[in-house]
């Protein structure tokens, strides 16, 4: 995936990705659903501050994302803003004034408020690059499983029969194969990297996706909206796309919100199990894997696993939050 | 019910079938068998010792049909894969050439050993964790323990392992920490950390899940019913919601079992303990493409499995469904 | 034996707090059978519910009044009382009795709960269920008493319910809508068998429904419900016969025909009420 590396590529997929989501969103809030659910959220204050959690999550990751040309290739946003903060030789403990070493304790170059890491860099500016690959493979990922569960979803329960038979099927070969296997399986195959962590983290990911919107149009198919549509003689397309589609976008936007904070977790698990993000990109996973290590020596390293298993938590935590204040909003008397 | 069963079974073998479509073009079309050979083999290979890899494995026959004179057309790749995996024949080891049904037998028992307790403890833990939240059903602990549900979901299994690890080995210098004896009674020892670890790292989205599954029950009709009858809340739940809710969680826990599967993996790497997950583990560094390619199809047979003790099990629990 | 004095119930507390019910007053004699008439969504099963305090709290919250049962305010029991009330002095029959009756036990075991909970003299509970599922008109009783719900008829189901029901003995039996969910011939028979086992076992009883076309021959006196309150109250041949209210002449003007099983055939303009 070298055409990934694109400076102009980069910046532009990141562009796309957030008028695609501002456009669904403002898409989603005309219909009567979104705002009435868009009421109850306002009042609920877990849901705000979970929401300003991924936001500032959001923000960060941008940050990163944004790359710049320079004399040595490309920078990133974050890392021209950051790079005030020295490197320093190796390891030292947050806010030391020198190195962690008992024999030769140098005097650092500046201060680190989480200290820093084997290779002498901040913890800190390396836990908020991190952010990147988390939203990327989130990103991406949604990219690609959305589309096709939905599709899929949507033919299945508004065609039934062979069309109904033949993507059960597809979904069910696919599910019958756990999927921490498929995952292994795949990107063993495509090698590591965040686009082929998407592309795998997607062909496993569409099938609950697919399940959920085949079960719901399965519902909305018997109402008499679409009795209606049919006599007046609207075509398939139009049935699915303006009179399905709408109806089940809430669900979509739930499983989108409690979907990024697995395919986090995934990210971050496959990282640290070595078929995950590349070598020298930043990721939670890979620094938890470093620094597991850290922790029987002596003295003591527990600020790099402190510093990214708290930032990878609490965005994890945020999402699920935020998923469940959506399905709330959505549905006031289930979600209780 | 027989018939269901055997029908059931019967929809099982096309899905076998793509399961074993979709090891093949994975694991022979996406990597060529040759990029498999070079990536086994390593840098230094020459490409005669490419050759011979290949041509020992069978792995240079065409790839979907015979098409070569004078040769049968099924003496293909894909034939050939498939009628190995049908007799359960599963091949050797690209790394070690050691048998992998020996491999695999190997290492059944020690994750039996930490997977089937873990289970089982998980379950009822959860179990009556979400039981004793519908009893109490106060709006402040509920929201005390849901936060706390998700909270426990959102912490990856390997910080669990890493936290674990670390308080008990080196600040209460207590277990073993790592490794693995199945011999005599040693075994629990060094699994009871194990254990412990995967049933809490479950329990946040266990105790959620069971918890909206038993009060959806408490808002059925015939709860109401048992309510206007005079029976104790206790007794409403230990035995109308318990005997409701055990019948829908019965298939949710089988859909779980993959994850099993998940934690044991890191588990196992973890604790040095030589089960599935770990042999999965060290055949993803090695790399070693005949096990993961091996796990996949024996996973999927195992989740197949899974669902039909769900349908035996429903049909057990559910009257519904047993007598007609 | 039971009045409703001043009784208010919401649900929800706040900006979502909606009146149910709003301060009634009624009361049941020993023996007397009262019909509650309304249409759906008067506050007809909540006020049933209300008189062993069945409603779940949250979000039912019983706002003012009290309902004294035998002198007693059944508001200000503790939780035993209030379990020895239900079932035992105060039992219900519901609408649904395909989603009434649990699915996963047997009709034996569901009526020998409710005998073992408030008859504890009784020895023999197997013949004890045979003989009220006797009373209720189930044929062949021994045969069917390990059954499951859902191999009975719909029928037969709300037989059961009527069964367990009376099977504790209780002095006054709430019947909500008891037949709406069955086939019109059904619904007949297990009126027929209600009248009688009323005549036989002297109890009182509330029937609740939105139906007027039912409650001859059973109801001594009518209530007339509307919107949480009660609108008319008399004898039931009054009532049939001169309504007073206007909203009551335009539930009589909705008596369904035979063969019509749905609710709501005539619409109601709330307008012409105020
Ligand atoms: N659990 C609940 N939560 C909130 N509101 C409720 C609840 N149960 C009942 N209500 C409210 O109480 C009102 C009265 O309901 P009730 O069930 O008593 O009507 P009903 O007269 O029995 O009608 P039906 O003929 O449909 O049974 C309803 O309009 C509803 O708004
Ligand atoms: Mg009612």
């Amino acid at each position: 995936m070298k055409w990934l590396d694109q400076i102009w590529v980069q910046n532009l997929c990141l562009l796309a990705g957030y008028g695609l989501l501002a456009r669904l969103v403002v898409w989603g809030l005309r219909s009567e659903r979104w705002q009435t659910a868009w009421k109850h959220l306002r009042r609920d204050k877990l849901g705000l501050v979970s929401l300003c959690v991924i936001g500032l999550y959001l923000v960060v990751g941008t940050l990163e994302s944004i790359v710049l040309p320079s004399a040595s290739g490309s920078v990133t946003l974050l890392q021209r803003l950051t790079a005030g903060i020295p490197q320093e030789k190796s390891y030292s403990a947050p806010l030391a004034t020198t190195a962690l070493s008992v024999a030769d304790p140098k005097p650092l170059l500046g201060r680190h408020v989480l200290g820093t890491d084997a290779l002498g860099r901040d913890t800190l500016v390396q836990t908020l690059r991190a952010t990147r690959s988390a939203l990327w493979i989130g990103g991406l990922t949604s990219l690609i499983y959305i589309p096709l569960g939905v599709l899929l979803g949507l033919m299945a329960g508004y065609y039934r029969r062979w069309v109904d038979d033949a993507v059960q099927y597809v979904y069910s070969t696919v599910a019958a194969v756990p999927e921490i296997l498929m995952l292994v399986a795949i990107l063993m195959v495509l090698g590591k990297g965040l686009g082929s962590m998407a592309i795998a983290l997607g062909i496993t990911g569409w099938v609950g996706m697919a399940r959920l919107i085949r079960g719901e149009t399965l519902r909305q198919v018997e109402r008499p909206y679409i009795a209606a549509a049919k006599a007046l003689g609207q075509s398939d397309w139009r049935i699915l796309t303006r009179h399905l589609l709408p109806n089940v976008m809430h669900l979509v936007l739930i499983k989108f919100v409690l979907g990024f904070s697995g395919l986090v977790l995934a990210e971050a698990v496959l990282s640290y199990l070595g078929v995950g993000a590349p070598v020298g990109t930043a990721s939670w996973g890979t620094m938890i894997d470093a620094s597991r290590s850290e922790l029987s020596r002596e003295p003591l390293v527990w600020w790099n696993l402190t510093a990214s298993s708290c930032a990878l938590f609490l965005m994890v935590l945020a999402l699920n939050l935020f998923g469940d204040s959506l399905q709330r909003a959505f549905d006031p008397k289930r979600g209780a | 019910m027989l018939a269901y069963l055997i029908r059931r079974l019967f929809f099982f073998v096309p899905i076998v079938f793509g399961v074993m479509l979709l090891t093949f073009v994975l694991f022979f079309v996406v990597q060529s068998p040759e990029a498999t050979a070079r990536r086994v083999l390593g840098q230094k290979a020459t490409p005669k010792s490419v050759e011979n890899w290949l041509h020992n494995r069978g792995y240079d026959k065409p790839l979907l049909i015979n098409t070569t004179p004078g040769q049968p057309w099924h003496d293909s790749l894909f034939v050939t894969q498939l009628g190995r995996l049908v007799t359960f024949d599963l091949g050797t080891s690209d790394v070690s050439g050691r048998p992998l049904r020996e491999i695999f037998a190997q290492g059944a028992l020690p994750s039996l050993l930490l997977t089937v307790p873990a289970f089982l403890v998980s379950l009822a833990v959860s179990v009556a964790l979400a039981l004793y939240l519908v009893f109490i059903r106060n709006a402040a602990v509920d929201f005390m323990a849901t936060f706390l549900c998700v909270a426990l979901m959102s912490v990856p299994v390997m910080v669990y392992v890493i936290f674990g690890q670390f308080v008990v080995a080196q600040v209460l210098n207590y277990f073993p920490a790592f490794g693995f004896e199945a011999s005599g009674w040693s075994a629990p020892k060094f699994l009871l950390l194990p254990v412990a670890l995967m049933v809490v790292s479950g329990l946040g989205a266990d105790v959620r899940l069971f918890r909206a599954l038993f009060l959806e029950e408490m808002g059925q009709d015939y709860i109401r019913t048992a309510r206007a009858k005079g029976v104790s809340k206790a007794r409403v739940l230990l035995s109308h919601v318990f005997k409701n809710g055990l019948i829908n969680l019965i298939t949710l826990v089988v859909a779980s079992l993959p994850f099993l599967i998940m934690g044991s993996l890191l588990l196992e790497n973890f604790f040095g303990i030589p089960g599935l997950g770990n042999v999965l583990v060290t055949a993803i560094q090695a790399p070693d493409f005949a096990v993961v390619q091996a796990s996949v199809f024996l996973g999927s047979l195992m989740y197949l499995g899974g669902l039909l003790l769900t349908d035996l099990c429903y049909a057990w629990a559910d009257p519904r469904i047993r007598l007609g | 034996m039971l009045s409703l004095r001043n009784l208010t119930i919401d649900f929800g507390t706040g900006q979502d707090r909606v009146q149910a019910v709003k301060g009634i007053n009624l009361s049941i004699g020993a023996g007397e059978t009262v019909a509650l008439v309304g249409e759906s969504g008067s506050g007809k099963s909540v006020t049933g519910m209300a008189l062993t305090r069945l409603l779940p709290e949250p979000p039912a919250v019983y706002a003012k009044g009290e309902i004294l049962f035998e002198g007693q305010d059944v508001l200000k029991m503790g939780t035993e009382e209030l379990r020895k009330l239900r079932g035992g002095k105060i039992a219900y029959v519901f609408q649904e009795p395909s989603t009434s009756l649990n699915p996963v036990f047997t009709i034996r075991n569901q009526i020998a709960e409710a005998i073992r909970l408030h008859r504890p003299e009784v020895n023999d509970i197997d013949s004890e269920v045979v003989h009220y599922l006797d009373m209720v008109g189930i044929v062949d009783p021994a045969k069917r008493i390990s059954d499951y719900p859902h191999q009975l008829s719909g029928g037969m189901q709300q037989r059961v319910m009527i069964a367990m029901a009376l099977a504790c003995q209780p002095q006054l039996l709430v019947a909500d809508e008891p037949t709406t969910a069955l086939d019109v011939t059904v619904q007949a028979q297990i009126l027929d068998q209600m009248r009688e086992l009323k005549k036989r076992l002297k109890m009182a009883m509330l029937l609740i429904t939105h139906n007027f076309g039912i409650i001859g021959g059973i109801a001594d006196r009518v209530v007339v419900m509307f919107r949480g309150d009660i609108v008319e109250e008399g004898t039931t041949e009054e009532v049939l016969r001169n309504p007073q209210h206007a909203y009551t002449k335009a539930l009589i003007g909705c008596i369904p025909q035979l063969g019509q099983r749905r609710k709501r055939l005539v619409t109601i303009d709330h307008s012409i009420l105020g």
